[in-house]
């Protein structure tokens, strides 16, 4: 109680300054929350897509064996820098979202993209069917059962998608089924960009 | 809450397969030791497909190949933070259950502090703006008082 | 027909709410005492009418009526009557309509039990909490009708999500939402006081009754919650710090803090700006918990109301209530000036010790639970908070405030002197470095725990020492007993609550001393843990009402004597191909034994067996909090309430 009351007006400013901050914070939040629900709606704010810690690094090193049956070569971290862009592609049998992209991979592998599949975690004969019943888009095919290098990719569920540029870094990652929107949007733009 | 904080968590599951299976014992490592040292390291990296759970406490596909990691890593002798480091590489921050420091993370961290120190400010603030009264002299209200509680020692 | 009857009752309610808010209001604005009188039989209006509308959902569900989407969406006809009943506010709609359920009975309570506040006051109150429930009706009816019919209506209903069939989560939401929603009744105090400019000793002992109940409400509803989280979830977990448990950890912090606050508002008419901020800050915190959890914003797969709409629509009864509530506060708050004054040392400076510690502990779970979300907005980076990091953020933050509560209720009001108050307990310090020493020489190199057991017994034994001290126990013990009973409920109740903590603490230590094992077992054969022996006898087939199970049957033996037979399962639902595991777990109130069973394979079952020392205190502890407050609720004094009438007061207690 010994200090000196500072001069009345600015103790009244600095008073009401202090009164305001709860407003200030409650509206500064507020706005932070509009903010998420607007871009829940645009798909700006996705709680769930977690950007994948490679993005701008090298692919990390891996030997996969081929799918026995499928005629395809199998896939070794040296396939990935080929002189040009890539897309490597995990799938599984079980996966449905995967059906889903399967018709744009399809698609891009007729239009001269190289595309090298990894099957996640899948029984040989299982991946077979999958390719003859719905096509093969993969140039290279490498068989993760155990799924040791899909964590060295940071994989976190399949379908996801990873473009890697002519020097062998990663410079775009699709978690989830690549649509034909993300195909025309985001896939095209980006492999004539990196071409 | 909890209902709330569960109904999204077992979507998340349902997709996912039985998340909250028992564990298998297959997984564990021989040594007592060694495996108390995977747990601990296992609480702090979240289940990437679960709702805000670590790997020691889910059973998803995904968390179980990371247990694996984990144990494999911990057996062949790598310090904690090497085996942690493993994982945020691949991972990044969203992994490690306990964010990182760095300028991002810098108001999480310091929060214990800021608010501390706020709170102190603005108890200061409020002491030296208050009505200079003289501190020992009493209301009547509390004379009054004082008189009705004589002999109470204390309340 | 009768779901039509529950829907116009709805209507009927935001009606009447209107009419009470706009009397209420506009009457203590006019001093006009007949629109004031009107207030209290509109809220009782209220109260029928969200009753008649809740009695008809829930007949919807007992009745199993597939023509209600939301009945067809949550329930299912085999499912066990208790879980019919409580699937009416299992799921978003029922939950909001039980959330207003209770906002009328706190009105209904005002109206009834207020009639000794100022009319003005009341009529002011009743007003606010309308206003309230007209938001939260208006949102029901418009985007959130739990009436609506579906046609044509499918044979049966989904079923309730299994691991939701439960007792204790039948009783969770109830208790939660009366903690929630006691909190509007002192939010719309503070906006009264607000509006009037004043806040008095007598508007402090208003406020505290409804602080306590809506905190001791909250407490039992959290500790329930973690309990269930505890015994179904099956990994012997209590609490995760996941953001949804925040959003009902932070109001609980707030409205600790508002009762002790209220305390010095009562005694010493101090504290009172900052004692209005917290009254609108507990509630507001629980209005952000219902944000969090409905809207879709965190991180979560299927969130319970993702949809943005909605989302938007609480967002804007928040930017009402809270966003008002604190516009008012800085244009009225000016207006209230303190007049007790005290020194760092006292009574007083042990409450604001106790706020400024509660509410930086708020802060920091507040924080983290929401920087995720707002580092992906703003820094458009990904972090995940977790337990590691609010275990490490609180503790320095928790030891202090633990520190400090059983020092601050034998310090004097106004001005003390440490050393004195350090000296009535004595006895209770030294207990607590003896545990300490204890638990390190027993346990070796775990810290936490040994911490925990010496912050117990600290905590504990000074509420002990508090109350043996106020009836002069060991001074004059003959004069003790009548010195116990004329002593206030509320001092009684404070020290309850007090070591109520000690012994969550006792818990929580002891569980950081858990020990479990994970092995595949054949019948016949033993596993040991933590010198009890336990044999899986058989795996057999059991049956329940809604459900096929497997039933494991173990004897735990100390020794060569049984102590018990678990018999844990697991349950597989047909309606939406879930399966669940039900631990089993025998308590010795020394430790739990649980066990839980997993997938069977090679002619052996898996079991996870947990060793939990002292853990049922945790939840004990949490109910002898609630009952702390439950007793200080029932002093005469909450209720003879009279603001100038302290003689009176005196008097009763003479």
């Amino acid at each position: 109680m010994s200090e000196a009351v500072p001069n009345p007006s600015q103790a009244a400013w600095r008073r009401r300054a202090l009164l305001l901050a709860p407003l200030a914070v409650a509206g500064l939040g507020g706005a932070g929350f509009y903010a998420m629900l607007r871009g829940l709606g645009t798909g700006d704010y996705d709680p769930r897509g977690v950007p994948s810690a490679l993005i701008g690094k090298p692919a990390p090193d891996f030997t996969l064996p081929p799918l026995e049956g499928s005629g395809l070569p199998g896939l070794s971290a040296a396939d990935l820098t080929a002189g040009r862009p890539v897309l490597v592609n995990f799938f599984a049998s079980w996966c449905v979202p995967c059906v889903i992209e399967h018709p744009q991979l399809m698609r891009l592998a007729r239009d001269g993209i190289a595309i090298l599949g990894i099957a996640y975690k899948d029984k040989p004969e299982d991946s077979l069917g999958f390719l003859k019943r719905h096509g093969t888009p993969y140039a290279r095919l490498g068989v993760d059962q155990p799924g040791r290098v899909a964590i060295d990719w940071g994989l976190y569920g399949v379908p996801e998608t990873y473009l890697i540029d002519k020097s062998g870094i990663i410079r775009w990652r699709m978690a989830g089924p690549v649509t034909e929107e993300i195909l025309a949007q985001q896939v095209t733009p980006l492999l004539r960009r990196l071409a | 809450m909890i209902r709330w904080l569960f109904l999204p968590m077992l979507a998340a599951m349902l997709a996912i397969g039985p998340a909250l299976a028992v564990g298998d014992p297959a997984d564990q490592l021989p040594n007592p030791a060694q495996e108390e040292r995977a747990r601990v390291i296992g609480r702090e990296l979240r289940c990437m497909v679960c709702q805000n759970q670590s790997i020691e406490d889910s059973d998803a596909d995904l968390a179980r190949d990371l247990r694996r990691i984990v144990r494999e890593q911990v057996a062949q002798g790598k310090p904690d933070d090497a085996v942690l480091r493993f994982v945020h590489e691949r991972y990044g921050d969203f992994v490690l259950l306990k964010p990182p420091f760095k300028p991002e993370t810098a108001i999480l961290w310091g929060m214990p502090a800021i608010a501390l120190l706020g709170g102190a400010l603005l108890i200061r603030g409020m002491r030296r703006r208050r009505v200079p009264l003289a501190p020992d002299e009493l209301t009547q209200a509390e004379r009054d008082r004082l008189a009705q509680l004589a002999g109470r020692p204390r309340e | 027909m009768i779901p039509e009857i529950g829907h116009f009752a709805l209507a009927l309610a935001l009606a009447l709410s209107l009419a009470q808010a706009a009397v209420g209001l506009i009457g203590a604005q006019r001093a006009d005492a007949r629109l004031m009188g009107a207030a209290a039989p509109l809220a009782a209006g209220v109260l029928v009418a969200v009753a008649a509308a809740f009695a008809c959902l829930v007949w919807a569900y007992v009745a199993n009526d597939t023509t209600v989407l939301n009945v067809v969406q949550n329930s299912h006809s085999a499912k066990p009557m208790l879980y019919k009943v409580s699937g009416a506010w299992g799921n978003h709609e029922g939950s909001m309509l039980l959330w207003v359920l209770i906002l009328a009975l706190c009105g209904g309570a005002v109206a009834a039990f207020g009639t000794n506040l100022p009319s003005a006051l009341q009529a002011r109150v009743l007003g606010v909490l309308a206003l309230v429930a007209l938001g939260f009706l208006g949102f029901i009816l418009g985007t959130s009708n739990p009436f609506e019919r579906i046609w044509p209506p499918p044979m049966d209903g989904q079923g309730l999500n299994p691991i939701l069939q439960d007792p204790g989560l039948a009783f969770h939401p109830p208790l939660l939402y009366l903690g929630y929603v006691g909190f509007a009744v002192t939010y719309a105090f503070a906006v009264a006081a607000l509006i009037e400019g004043r806040v008095d000793a007598a508007w402090g002992r208003w406020v505290r009754p409804w602080a306590l109940a809506a905190w001791s409400f909250l407490t039992l509803g959290i500790a329930l919650g973690s309990w269930w989280a505890y015994y179904e979830l099956g990994w012997g977990g209590y609490w995760f710090w996941d953001p949804v448990e925040n959003a009902s950890l932070m109001p609980w912090l707030a409205g600790c803090a508002l009762l002790h606050s209220a305390i010095v508002v009562e005694k010493r008419e101090a504290l009172k700006t900052w004692t209005v901020f917290l009254a609108l800050l507990a509630f507001g915190m629980s209005l952000l918990g219902t944000f969090l959890v409905r809207s879709g914003v965190l991180n979560s797969v299927h969130a319970f109301a993702n949809d943005p709409e909605r989302g938007t629509v609480i967002l804007i009864l928040l930017a009402l209530y809270i966003g008002g509530g604190f516009l008012l506060f800085a244009w009225r708050a000016q207006a209230m000036l303190p007049t007790g004054v005290f020194t760092p040392v006292s009574r007083e400076g042990s409450l604001v010790l106790n706020n400024l510690l509660l509410c930086s502990i708020a802060a920091v779970v507040l924080v983290g639970t929401l920087y995720p979300m707002f580092a992906d907005l703003v820094l458009k980076e990904k972090f995940s908070v977790g337990p590691p990091f609010f275990n490490t953020a609180i503790l320095p933050l928790a030891v202090p405030l633990i520190g400090a509560m059983a020092l601050g209720p034998v310090l004097p009001w106004k001005r003390a002197r440490l050393f004195p108050a350090l000296q009535r307990l004595w006895w209770a310090a030294l207990a607590g470095l003896a545990a300490l020493a204890l638990c390190l020489m027993i346990e070796g190199q775990r810290v936490g725990p040994a911490l925990g057991f010496g912050a117990a017994a600290w905590v504990i034994l000074a509420a002990v020492a508090d109350i043996a001290d106020r009836i002069a126990l060991f001074s004059r013990p003959r004069a003790a007993w009548a010195r116990a009973k004329g002593l206030p409920r509320a001092a009684w109740g404070g020290a309850t609550a007090h070591a109520g903590m000690g012994v969550m603490i006792l818990g929580l230590a002891g569980m950081g001393l858990a020990t479990d094992t994970l092995r595949l077992v054949k019948p016949g054969e033993t596993v040991a843990l933590a010198g009890l022996d336990y044999r899986l006898v058989s795996v057999v087939d059991a049956p329940g009402p809604n459900f096929s199970a497997r039933r494991a049957t173990v004897e735990v033996r100390d020794g060569g004597t049984l102590v018990t037979v678990l018999q844990p399962e697991r349950r597989s639902f047909p309606q939406g191909r879930m399966t669940t595991t039900e631990a089993a777990i025998h308590t010795t109130w020394l430790s739990d034994l649980y066990v839980v069973l997993g997938e069977e394979r090679d002619g052996g079952a898996v079991l996870r067996i947990h060793n939990n020392p002292l853990a049922p205190w945790i939840w004990l502890g949490g109910a002898i909090m609630a009952l702390g407050g439950g007793l200080s609720l029932s002093d005469r004094r909450m209720r003879v309430s009279a603001p100038a009438a302290k003689p009176v007061k005196a008097g009763a207690r003479a």
